[in-house]
């Protein structure tokens, strides 16, 4: 159990070294501005406030994390034996994750999850760019201020319905049996029913449909701010229309573009009910095996270890779309 | 002028796409909560029935997951707007050096797979409260842990609403209230919190539809227990039932009234306002024309 | 109540930065007294320190002879209206004025009578219940003046009230201002960077540059005997001529300058060698040669004819800009451009002064 424990102090010294620091440069420079904190919130506030705060950040944040990470680092062992001599730090859980545990060789199945859900994931990225890039336009520049808001209205509302009876809503349109099949079969474009939901067809429209709102609010929110004359002038010089977003438009929605495809890729990847309700029979899932550790092998260890590698995977990810693109993080979320 | 029309028709053309795409499951499926094969199917139409509300009603297990989403709504609700509240206003006042950690720290659930937000809560918390007996029987619960797991990005999302309303706070404001002989807590409860109060209100309005409809994080720390999604999730992977459609309809039509009572309340506020601006102007109008203070009889 | 303020030696630094250096002063009680300044001047810090918002790094400030360290701005007798008014738009207008009373514990219907009295005082009886977004702008102001006055302040403070208003407004107020600071005979501690304002009302004007109080006295004085040349070129227009003192003795100063040796009066005590600048206001500068040592030779660059006044514009030696004024009633003739002039002053009107920072245009 040690390991654990000592892992779990590290956020209070990173506190302390803060604190002293603070403490130190107040008592360095004289400023006129300053209240001690306690003087600023009062005793009930303040305590409040603090207690809060560390709940949130350290015990439902930070501590959890950690000892998540630590626990990758250990032995999948019965609860009798936990603690034990044979609870050692290993890296056989990360090891699995490349090399089958039993019998050798290269893990085919797991790698190629984690690569399938990554590729995937940047695709309906890019496909949903695509498609949302042009209504945020539209409404930031050219609709008029109850349109807009009629249309907010009309995005929001299917998101009152839940990421499970989309799916399901999907499923209905595109199984063997759906809408979409009877469709075709009625007009005479085929006679057997296509599988769609095998073919991973379902999986994607599923992840795209899932997360439209994600990717149009960034949007909107960053062209709205463009100024309309900005356009007008790009469009006086004679720029032909894909010009003006390639030259005005994109480079000023930057940081909205950096923030919706964050999102939308960060969900994609980490999202389950897709998958799990659309995605064909031999498709699998980065997240899917990492819940198939922990609902089917009870392997919590390696479970927490490959939860670890797509997290790590997605955040270098995500740094690397960022540094590319030269927005910062701060921009990114808001 | 001809290409024009034809751009406008583009347009038009491609806003119908893209809510037909956004629309027509939900449409589809909405038709088939109404009609009575037990596959459902939203063509042929072969009759109208109220029959899948009815064993919608009748189905337990979803009620209970009904139920308890709505206490772990509330309970999340209860953790996540003070929480993000506070740290909003600690944002404001922490050592400038903690201050880019401390927002990292903060947003980091919002970045990170709902799966592994799930995995961590159970992991930590199953060997925190199992220290005792008495933790562990009273507290690892399905329902706490959910709780807990939800509150961690939830609180997230609430602190980015404070911190956007607390942009436009004028720190004027709270100097009036001190200088009229205000505590920094009158400020807080007096000024900054009825301030607060429409971010407050989002934040509980996201705070619990977030935690209601939570799939990833719930489905591991649920543990035994159930929620409303767990449960339709379930339903979905043994197979379809318009029952499920049926809830949907629920669902949308109880949006649907929220929204047009949102919109309602809104236009009231705006015309509100306007009311107020235009007696401004006409108070603005007579200014000066009137002598407003009596002369000082000893001057 | 009124009480005086005093500040002892009050620097205040931010950083490396020096806000206000050395300020020493004594308000007394009752009076209507005022900073004037450019911005960044420290003003705005002043007043900061004496509500209590920042602490001195040295120095005292004493309220009716109280010393106020370490009390905070929300225990200090004073009452301060904010640049922006500051008013709660969430409150109602009597909600507002009486603010400061509920804060005090004092019962709802105590703080109705007293806010009706205030609206009484500040002519808006019986609109208590209006919000704030449905005032005017001066009805604001007045509103903001009652918040104040409600918590029977002894020094009401005042940060550039009117600087938002339009200008009659803004002259309108100063006078109403003038009234309310009568009627309830306060201490009223005023900052603006507009001279007409402070001259107009105040029994008091303290001048400030770069944080440091250049000189504190009446309008009149502060009009006539600047005592620095940053208060003679901030305050009214005037025209420097920058030189060395040739002679000087207890009364008057010869100065020797690009345009010759001008003479003027020698307040500060200027002794031959010092540098200095002679100063001299347009409108005491005349067309026509006078006295040698105050004559000057210059082109007329430009007339501007301002109905009650002409303002002639000159260039002397090294393109230096002259400005008079000249009124109606003599019967001088108003030069053409380009045409060379004499011009020469009153040597009781010239004002020598030690060399200094002039203000900025």
């Amino acid at each position: 159990m040690n390991s654990r424990l000592i892992v779990l102090v590290v956020p209070f010294i990173v506190i302390a070294i803060f604190w002293l620091m603070a403490r130190r440069e107040a008592k360095l420079s004289h400023d006129p501005t300053h209240k001690g904190y306690f003087e600023r919130n009062g005793m009930t506030l303040g305590i409040l406030f603090i207690a809060l705060v560390a709940l949130w950040t350290l015990f439902l944040v930070v501590l959890p994390y950690l000892y998540m990470v630590v626990e990758s680092f250990h032995p999948q062992l019965p609860p009798s034996k936990r603690g034990g001599p044979e609870d050692v730090l290993t890296l056989a859980q990360y090891q699995s994750f490349f090399v089958q545990p039993v019998g050798g060789g290269l893990n085919v199945t797991h790698i190629g999850a984690f690569v399938f859900s990554i590729i995937a994931s940047i695709a309906v990225t890019a496909l949903n760019f695509a498609i949302c890039y042009p209504l945020a336009f539209y409404m930031a520049q050219s609709g008029g201020a109850q349109k807009v808001r009629l249309l907010m209205l009309a995005l929001i509302v299917p998101y009152w319905v839940n990421e499970i009876l989309r799916a399901f809503s999907l499923r209905l349109l595109l199984a063997s049996k759906g809408l979409i099949n009877q469709m075709l079969m009625g007009f005479g474009f085929t006679d057997a029913p296509i599988d769609f939901l095998g073919a991973n067809v379902g999986l994607y429209v599923g992840l795209s449909y899932a997360y439209l709102l994600i990717m149009v609010f960034p949007l909107y929110n960053a062209i709205e701010s463009l100024d309309k004359n900005q356009i007008e002038a790009a469009r006086d010089l004679g720029a032909p229309w894909w010009r003006i977003h390639k030259d005005v438009v994109i480079p000023y929605a930057k940081p909205g573009i950096a923030s919706g495809c964050t999102m939308v890729f960060m969900l994609s990847a980490g999202s389950l009910a897709a998958p799990q309700f659309l995605g064909g029979p031999r498709t699998l899932w980065f997240t899917s095996v990492i819940y198939n550790f922990f609902f089917q092998n009870f392997n919590w260890a390696r479970g927490s270890a490959y939860a670890f590698i797509l997290l790590a995977a997605c955040i270098a990810l995500v740094m690397l779309m960022l540094r590319l693109f030269k927005v910062s993080l701060g921009e990114t979320i808001k | 002028m001809k290409s024009i029309w034809i751009m406008k028709g583009m347009i038009g053309f491609y806003i119908f796409l893209f809510f037909a795409y956004l629309f027509g499951p939900l449409v589809v499926m909405g038709i088939t909560a109404f009609n009575t094969p037990t596959y459902p199917q939203a063509y042929p139409f072969e009759s109208f029935t109220l029959d899948w509300f009815v064993k919608l009603w009748n189905h337990r297990a979803m009620m209970e997951g009904l139920w308890n989403s709505i206490i772990i709504g509330l309970g999340v609700v209860a953790v996540s707007v003070p929480a993000g509240l506070a740290a909003s206003i600690i944002m404001s006042q922490i050592y400038h050096r903690a201050r880019g950690l401390f927002y990292l720290v903060t947003i980091s659930p919002l970045l990170t797979p709902g799966v592994i937000i799930g995995i961590s809560t159970v992991i930590f918390w199953k060997d925190v409260l199992g220290i005792t007996d008495f933790t562990k029987a009273v507290f690892y619960k399905g329902i706490i842990l959910a709780i807990l797991g939800q509150s961690s990005f939830i609180s997230a999302y609430c602190l980015l609403i404070f911190m956007a309303r607390l942009t436009r706070f004028d720190r004027a404001q709270e100097e009036a209230a001190l200088d009229l002989g205000a505590s920094y807590p009158q400020v807080f409860w007096h000024i900054l919190l009825p301030f607060l109060k429409p971010a407050i209100i989002s934040a509980i309005v996201i705070g619990f539809l977030s935690s209601f409809e939570n799939y990833n994080t719930t489905t591991f720390a649920i543990l035994a227990d159930k929620t409303l999604v767990t449960v339709l999730a379930g339903e979905v992977r043994q197979g379809t039932t318009p029952a499920l459609s049926a809830l949907a309809v629920i669902i949308i039509g109880v949006s649907l009234f929220g929204a047009i009572l949102y919109e309602l309340a809104k236009r009231r506020e705006q015309k509100r306002a306007e009311q107020a601006q235009k007696r401004a102007k006409v108070a603005e109008r007579s200014e000066g024309e009137t002598a407003a203070l009596p002369q000082p009889s000893s001057a | 109540m009124s009480a005086g303020v005093e500040l002892d030696h009050v620097t205040v630094r931010f950083g490396d930065f020096t806000a206000v250096s050395g300020a020493t002063l004594d308000i007394k009680g009752g009076e209507f007294f005022s900073f004037l300044g450019p911005s960044g001047c420290g003003k705005t810090t002043i007043l900061r320190t004496v509500s209590g918002f920042l602490e001195p790094s040295e120095g005292k400030v004493r309220i009716g002879g109280k010393d106020m360290a370490g009390i905070g701005p929300n225990r200090r007798p004073t009452a301060l209206i904010f640049q922006n008014l500051a008013l709660f738009p969430l409150m109602t207008v009597a909600e507002n004025i009486t603010y400061g009373l509920r804060v005090r514990g004092i019962d709802k219907d105590m703080r109705a009578k007293k806010a009706d009295e205030l609206l009484e005082l500040i002519a808006l009886p019986g609109q208590g219940n209006k919000q704030m977004s449905e005032l005017s702008g001066g009805q604001k102001q007045r509103v903001a003046i009652a918040r104040a006055l409600a918590v029977q302040p002894q020094v009401l403070l005042l940060d550039e009230p009117l600087s938002a208003l339009d200008l009659k407004l803004r002259q309108h107020m100063r006078n109403e201002l003038r009234i309310i600071q009568r009627m309830v005979g306060i201490t009223f501690i005023y900052i603006t960077h507009d001279q007409g304002e402070a001259l107009t009302m105040s029994d008091r004007i303290a001048v400030m540059s770069d944080g440091v109080i250049q000189q504190v006295a009446d309008g009149k004085t502060i009009y006539d005997e600047p005592a620095t040349a940053f208060v003679a070129s901030f305050v009214g227009e005037n025209n420097p001529f920058a030189g060395t003192v040739a002679q000087a003795d207890g009364s008057s100063a010869l100065i020797e300058t690009k345009f010759g040796r001008l003479r003027g009066r020698n307040p500060r005590g200027l002794r031959a060698g010092d540098k200095a600048i002679l100063f001299v206001r347009p409108e005491s500068i005349r067309l026509g040669a006078g006295a040698t040592d105050t004559t000057l030779s210059s082109a007329v660059k430009s007339v501007a004819f301002e109905g009650n006044m002409t303002h002639v514009y000159l260039e002397g030696v090294g393109k230096k800009n002259i400005t008079i004024s000249v009124g109606r009633q003599g019967t001088t003739s108003i030069p053409e451009q380009g045409q060379v002039a004499a011009i020469s002053y009153d040597a009781a009107l010239g004002l020598a002064l030690p060399e200094g920072q002039l203000a900025r245009e």
